[in-house]
């Protein structure tokens, strides 16, 4: 197996707290893993250091072959290849969900607009809601919105998903619409870290579990491992609660 | 029993709303005589509260008149309007007494009284308006001291001007690019050489004769157009993570908002030729304009930052993990959010520039407000300031309100949300 993303000895300060201790991960392609911990335990952070939404101080983090440091250049072409989904949907309300979709595309990618076209209605499809590509991001709901950030993230063809808690600000209802989209994408065979507390999501597709507290991995290992005898108490703890 | 008697119900409807408006006709009588004949009927009683007879009447017939649903529709809609309690009865009272005092007379002084025809100041005998002031000088105060005969070249300019604005409404969208790039870097030359002239066999004009309306639309339209970029690119400078540009933006928009804008004039007349090489000439009109623009772009920048800071910090992490770099990101995404959030604060921009155009009569250039200036000192029309600024003042505002209905336009037009 390739290895797409390694992480080594990572440590991020926000000014003096320290968000991530030594953390060191590796990632092959095609690989799911999920994050799970309680809030405030770097789960995010680590993931957003992944396409620099963080700087780290401390430590490698490789992506694809690219180290990422102040010294990146192109630190945009990296991006291009991490496609990442935010709780709060993120979408750009001044454009319609089709332009959405194809203005990184064409900006970026330089894909003509009629190719672009066809990349974001085919990935709208894929998410169930091609009917709704002339609508603005405003007229969805959130179930709607957040399956169209996922659309929006893939038109870029990436290598790799990140997804930040993508289910936590929706409702009970429209959690199920989003989860299937991230499902059929894992089917799909795309190479995800997952931040959600949707354990039942994690045991369909993880391949891994990851469960962090206080900056640091306190427990990684093989999903069906993870639920049927956590090792550490903290796991232990935090799985007695969750689930 | 006797109390019910005062409070109005809707047995008694008719009875009430005959005395009510017995007391209210009263009361606007007493008003009407008074301004009008100059009579005051209730001139017996003491002076103090004769004086206030109108009101008292006219609350006590609004008191009676005050029926809730009484199934007669215009005294139900009046009572709710105009007529919900005491308080509101008096302020009606109040606004309506004031209408009646202050309106005719207004309207006597602007039409009735008026002159509108004639040649001379000998003209006017009526103690109204002398609007023969206008109509006089009204070549002046479109054109100022630009020769007649070339004033053909000011319309065509103009006339151009708002031909490309108006296509480039209507126009699709595949046009509508050309025309913006024609009006932004085209057209600026072609105007500016239609109205100097100098060459193709037009006669040079020097920026001292141009003057009036024209000018004042000459100066506005470069400032704005000018501004807007600028002030764009300091708004994102202030934000920047580079200290030096940090800083320099920072520095430039502080020192133009810390001066009052007719020192900026007075300087770039005065000053500003003392640091140029002997022999460098720049023209007065395009000193005054790059100083308009640079104390303008300052507040732009300012406002433009507001809506910056607006938006949440999610719209530039999507941004950035789409790929897009710095420019992208802004021109694509934060940029055309930020810019609908401020349109009312632009639209507040636009119109202060607009009214500040009158300020460059300290370099000696005069548009409308300028040549109105000018010509109230005239022998020949002394006395004619009221007439000048009046007129001045309408222009103003017709102007100014038709950018605010634009700005409007264009929110409601840019507007995503259902």
């Amino acid at each position: 197996m390739n290895k797409i993303i390694e992480l080594k000895k990572v440590n991020k300060w926000f000014d003096k707290f320290q968000a991530l201790k030594d953390v060191s991960l590796e990632v092959n392609q095609q690989e799911k893993i999920v994050i799970c911990g309680p809030s405030g335990s770097g789960k995010s952070t680590l993931i957003r250091c992944i396409n620099r939404l963080e700087e780290h101080q401390d430590g490698t983090i490789i992506v694809d072959g690219n180290e990422i440091s102040e010294n990146t250049k192109d630190i945009e072409k990296i991006r291009a290849e991490v496609g990442m989904v935010f709780q709060q949907f993120n979408l750009f309300p001044h454009l319609s969900i089709l332009d959405n979709c194809t203005l990184a595309p064409i900006w970026v990618k330089k894909f003509p607009k009629k190719k672009a076209e066809e990349i974001a209605m085919k990935n709208l499809e894929r998410v169930q809601i091609a009917d709704q590509a002339k609508k603005f991001p405003g007229q969805l709901s959130g179930g709607q919105q957040q399956r169209c950030a996922l659309a929006r993230a893939l038109c870029m063809e990436p290598k790799i998903m990140l997804f930040d808690e993508p289910t936590s600000a929706l409702d009970p209802e429209m959690i199920k619409e989003v989860l299937d989209a991230m499902v059929d994408l894992a089917k799909a065979g795309m190479t995800m870290i997952v931040v959600t507390h949707e354990m039942g999501f994690a045991k369909e597709v993880a391949d891994n579990m990851i469960f962090m507290d206080e900056g640091r991995i306190v427990e990684k290992a093989k999903t069906k491992d993870f639920f049927a005898n956590p090792k550490s108490d903290r796991t232990k703890l935090f799985l007695s609660q969750i689930l | 029993m006797n109390i019910n008697i005062l409070k109005p119900k809707k047995e008694n409807l008719t009875n009430y709303i005959v005395l009510g408006g017995f007391f209210i006709f009263i009361a606007l009588l007493d008003l009407l005589t008074n301004v009008f004949f100059n009579w005051n009927f209730t001139g017996f009683l003491p002076a103090k509260f004769s004086y206030f007879t109108p009101l008292i009447f006219g609350t006590l017939g609004l008191y009676l008149i005050r029926i809730e649903f009484s199934g007669n529709k215009l005294l139900d809609k009046i009572n709710v309007n105009f007529n919900s309690s005491n308080f509101n009865a008096i302020l009606t009272l109040l606004v309506t007494f004031a209408l009646i005092k202050f309106v005719p007379p207004l309207l006597n002084w602007f039409i009735f009284d008026a002159n509108f025809l004639g040649n001379t100041k000998e003209d006017c005998t009526g103690s109204g308006a002398c609007w023969v002031f206008v109509k006089v000088w009204l070549n002046r105060f479109v054109y100022g001291m630009y020769p007649d005969a070339e004033q053909w070249r000011i319309n065509t300019a103009f006339f151009i001007l708002f031909m490309a604005v108006g296509a480039s409404f209507f126009a699709s969208t595949k046009y509508k690019k050309y025309l913006i790039i024609f009006l932004l870097f085209i057209y600026p030359i072609i105007g500016f050489k239609l109205i100097s002239g100098g060459d193709f066999g037009l006669k040079f004009v020097e920026t001292g004769a141009w003057g009036g309306l024209s000018l004042t639309f000459i100066v506005s339209a470069f400032s704005l157009i000018l501004c807007f970029p600028v002030g764009m690119l300091l708004a994102l400078g202030r934000r920047s993570n580079l200290p030096a540009i940090r800083y320099t933006s920072i520095g430039f928009i502080e020192l133009w908002r810390g001066v009052p804008l007719i020192t900026v004039l007075f300087m770039s007349a005065v000053m500003f030729p003392m640091f140029l090489p002997d022999g460098t000439y720049v023209d007065k009109l395009i000193r005054v304009l790059i100083a308009i623009t640079l104390f303008e772009a300052a507040y732009m920048a300012e406002v433009i930052r507001g809506g910056l800071q607006a938006l949440p910090k999610g719209q530039y992490e999507a941004a950035k993990s789409l790929g897009m770099g710095y420019w992208r990101m802004h021109f694509l995404i934060i940029l055309p959010q930020a810019l609908k959030l401020v349109i009312p604060g632009i639209a507040n921009t636009f119109l202060a520039l607009v009214k500040d155009t009158p300020l460059i009569f300290v370099v000696g250039l005069l548009e409308l407000a300028g040549m109105v200036n000018l010509a109230k000192t005239n022998p020949k029309w002394l006395g004619m300031a009221m007439e000048g600024y009046v007129f001045a003042g309408l222009v103003f505002w017709v102007i100014c309100y038709s950018m605010s209905r634009y700005s409007q336009n264009l929110e409601k037009k840019l507007s995503t949300e259902r």
